[in-house]
């Protein structure tokens, strides 16, 4: 052991490597429920190199490499399941490129999305990027590796699907470039119109390789921004409701929420509708665009535009939202998780009736947010419960609601997202077995020792 | 259960049909109007129950004692006619309900009500409000439900109301300067209509204001301002209180700039249209209001109504027209630096 921690301080300097049990204790676990397991050691690299020098000492001595960003996933991904070293990204945060013309940003792996989102509202004010609502802490490569969504997500896909390019470092060592930054230093497509590599990578959790370096699309940022809330007060009616909406193709982002508490919104489901404009004629346009689009509702009096007082509008259109924040601390304890299954938005009434349902059955409180994932192409939708981390019955019955929402949400025709060891097992009991099979070449051929993150899409058999 | 005092024969002997005349939102002239309120008073169809906007005017175009709006309301809710969207209807019963949250001031036998309006905690600071604070109170338990008459539901009210008026009672005041207009109504109007017996005083604060003007003249310095007022939908249940508008105004050496839409023809803030019937009549009623104001040449928009004030405050602004409460305002008269924030 001793002789590792020294290998490894003669790579990345003593101050930033660790074996002792402080570390070992705050890497073994994330905000989440799954269980901890704690690393063998701790290191926060600087450098490609560095890295790298990780990675191929790693190879040697068999020894699994976790990549970590700000540990943010909340299903365990970084929870070094088999220990090893946890590598810690947070020192290579650096904003290496911005252009502004092709609208593309550079970051290194261990960039905050807050670093950039401000690095951008300081030096490029008309351009923006798809910010998640998880904490700004959060680093741009993990979300995209997790195949995260934010503000951008119902106009432009996942946030994945606006990566630009990628720098990653193989499981032996060697350093790859993916997208047109492999031909120059150009990083304005992931792939196309060359075959896109970066599915290798993408969604692996580390399994495949570290990220370096991440390219990311930046889309204009208009210079006002405002926000409505059409409820309804059935679930039936919301996935018309949004395919109504989305083919106004007005909206910068479409959430969906429903819970019991506070009052306000108990008995309703509130579809939340953001549009931006360059000016006041912009944003009023697309205002009556949205509203004209959902008149049959009104008419009807199946849904109606509420009243947002400025308090809660100051909230809703905080980038990122700090509301989960407050909803983690109703039941007081500060626990909170939720499963976010990636569904078809028809299947919103059926998802949200089964989370009433499981709230009754484990008692416990919850709240419903959805995301429109592009033009209601699909839709991510959080089973969420707050819990006490005191109460250990209350835990329990959490994650026995947890794992039945994500069998559920499977069982209509979901994917999970950012799935836990126990649902990615799931679903690839489920998948087509030639589709499991390639994913298992992958993964063997570009790790045939099966040191990264392992525990991650391993395919049995 | 509590009835609306209505009589039929008022209707039948009216000799304008004002309350329908002038109505904004629908057309109709001294004979059509009159047969139209008697057919709904007997419980027939009526384009009326179908067309009312809910803007509470007839209220106070009626000059004969009935309460027409209130009649309206009954016989939509009895034919199950729904004004607004359900979940809207229900988001609003479930605000109201009480919770056992309400908080306190130090009640003596005069208080003021900042009914279920968290705004108005904010706004009623300095010398005007030496006189009554800190005796206040504020909450569910003492919130009006006046707002369900947009929704055509009686049955909240008539349940909560007389609740209300006991939950006062308790705390031993004898007067009550009430905030908003929606509050003080609930206690001179809706609640006598419906045969209910309120126990107190109830005052509205802009007659509260002038008198604590009149009493501090020496302390005011005319603002020599040039305003447009945004009167609301439920001054219309307290048409009374409208008349200190410029009595205040004159006191405090602010011109009351003419409009065509002030006094009977004001024009609501649109945000119960928004909720109920979507964008074209919320746009419509609020650029009409909007573009008359700018005509008027005012610099300042009054605002009574904290409803309105969210409605309106930014369109007005990008109009160059500083949004302002009376209350700022007044509290301006005196000397006083309101946080514009609240």
């Amino acid at each position: 052991m001793e002789n590792i921690t020294q290998a490894l301080a003669e790579i990345v300097g003593k101050t930033y490597v660790s074996g002792q049990a402080e570390e070992r204790w705050f890497y073994g676990r994330d905000s989440g429920l799954m269980p901890a397991h704690q690393p063998d050691y701790v290191v926060l690299p600087r450098t490609v190199e560095e890295i790298q020098a990780i990675v191929r000492f790693a190879g040697r001595e068999n020894i699994p490499v976790v990549p970590m960003g700000a540990g943010m996933s909340l299903s365990g991904l970084v929870i070094p399941q088999k220990g090893g070293i946890v590598v810690d990204m947070k020192r290579m945060d650096r904003i290496l490129k911005v252009n502004e013309t092709a609208r593309y940003a550079v970051v290194e792996g261990g960039t905050s999305t807050g670093a950039l989102h401000a690095h951008l509202n300081r030096h490029y004010p008309r351009l923006r990027f798809s910010i998640p609502d998880s904490p700004a802490t959060t680093t741009i490569a993990a979300n995209v590796m997790i195949h995260g969504q934010g503000r951008l997500t119902q106009q432009y896909g996942f946030n994945s699907d606006m990566v630009s390019g990628l720098e990653v470092i193989l499981p032996s060592g060697e350093l790859c470039r993916i997208g047109s930054c492999a031909l120059s230093d150009d990083w304005f497509s992931k792939g196309p119109p060359l075959p896109d590599l970066s599915g290798l990578f993408l969604g692996w959790f580390g399994a495949t390789g570290i990220l370096t370096k991440v390219g990311l699309k930046l889309y204009p940022r208009k210079k006002m921004r405002d926000v409505e809330i059409f409820i309804t007060d059935s679930p039936d009616f919301v996935p018309g409701i949004l395919y109504e909406i989305t083919h106004t193709e007005m909206a910068e982002d479409i959430n969906i929420f429903a819970q019991p508490l506070p009052l306000i919104f108990k008995d309703n489901h509130h579809i939340v509708v953001y549009f931006t404009g360059e000016d006041l004629e912009e944003l009023d346009f697309k205002k009556k665009k949205i509203f004209h689009a959902l008149d049959g509702f009104i008419r009807n009096k199946d849904g109606g535009f509420m009243t947002i007082g400025e308090g809660m509008r100051k909230t809703l259109l905080d980038m990122p939202q700090r509301s989960a924040t407050t909803f983690a601390d109703v039941t007081r304890g500060g626990g909170f998780e939720y499963s976010g299954p990636i569904i078809p938005i028809d299947r919103y009434p059926q998802c949200s009736r089964k989370l009433d349902e499981l709230a009754v059955k484990y008692d416990l409180k919850y709240h419903a947010t959805a995301r429109v994932i592009g033009r209601g192409h699909a839709m991510m939708f959080a089973f969420s419960f707050t819990f006490n981390r005191a109460d250990a019955d209350m835990l329990e019955r959490t994650r026995k609601a947890l794992h039945e929402a994500s069998e559920y949400a499977l069982s209509v025709g979901g994917l999970f997202w950012k799935p836990t060891l126990d649902e990615q097992r799931i679903a690839l009991a489920k998948m087509d077995p030639q589709t499991a099979k390639l994913m298992k070449m992958i993964k063997e051929n570009l790790d045939p020792q099966g040191i990264m993150n392992p525990g991650n899409w391993e395919v049995p058999g | 259960m509590f009835k609306l005092k209505f009589d039929e024969n008022h209707c039948l002997t009216c000799p304008d049909g004002a309350c329908l005349v002038k109505c904004q939102y629908m057309d109709f002239d001294r004979n059509s109007a009159r047969e139209e309120l008697v057919k709904v008073f007997r419980g027939e169809d009526s384009p009326v129950l179908q067309n009312c906007v809910t803007c509470y005017s007839c209220e106070e175009y009626c000059r004969q004692g009935n309460h027409p709006f209130y009649l309206i309301n009954e016989r939509r809710e009895d034919k199950g006619i729904l004004t607004a969207p359900r979940a809207i209807t229900k988001q609003w019963i479930h605000i109201g309900e009480p919770k056992g949250k309400y908080q306190l001031g130090e009640i003596g036998k005069i208080a003021l009500s900042f009914g279920f309006m968290p705004q108005l905690k904010d706004i009623a600071k300095g010398k005007l409000f030496e006189d009554v604070l800190p005796s206040w109170f504020f909450g569910q338990e003492f919130f009006c439900n006046v707002v369900y008459i947009h929704f055509a539901n009686t049955k909240v009210f008539k349940e909560r109301l007389p609740v209300v008026i006991e939950n006062i009672r308790k705390l031993g005041v004898e007067e009550v300067i009430f905030l908003h207009d929606e509050c003080y109504a609930a206690f001179t109007s809706l609640a006598p209509a419906y045969g209910m017996e309120v126990p107190f005083k109830a005052v509205h604060y802009f007659e509260y204001l002038y008198n604590r003007l009149t009493a501090l003249k020496d302390q005011i310095r005319p603002l020599n301002m040039k305003v447009a007022y945004q009167r609301p939908c439920s001054n219309r249940l307290c048409g009374n209180s409208h008349l200190y508008v410029p009595k205040i105004m004159d006191l405090i050496g602010v011109t009351l700039m003419p409009r065509t839409y002030q006094d009977e023809n004001a024009l609501c803030c649109g945000s119960i249209f928004r909720a109920m019937y979507g964008y074209d009549l919320m746009k419509d009623v609020q650029t009409r209001n909007l573009d008359d104001m700018q005509q008027s040449g005012a610099e300042f928009c009054i605002f009574n109504c904290h409803g309105c004030m969210n409605a309106l405050s930014a369109l007005v602004a990008s109009r160059g027209i500083k949004p302002l409460h009376m209350i700022d305002l007044c509290r301006m008269a005196i000397g006083e630096k309101p946080d514009m924030e609240s």
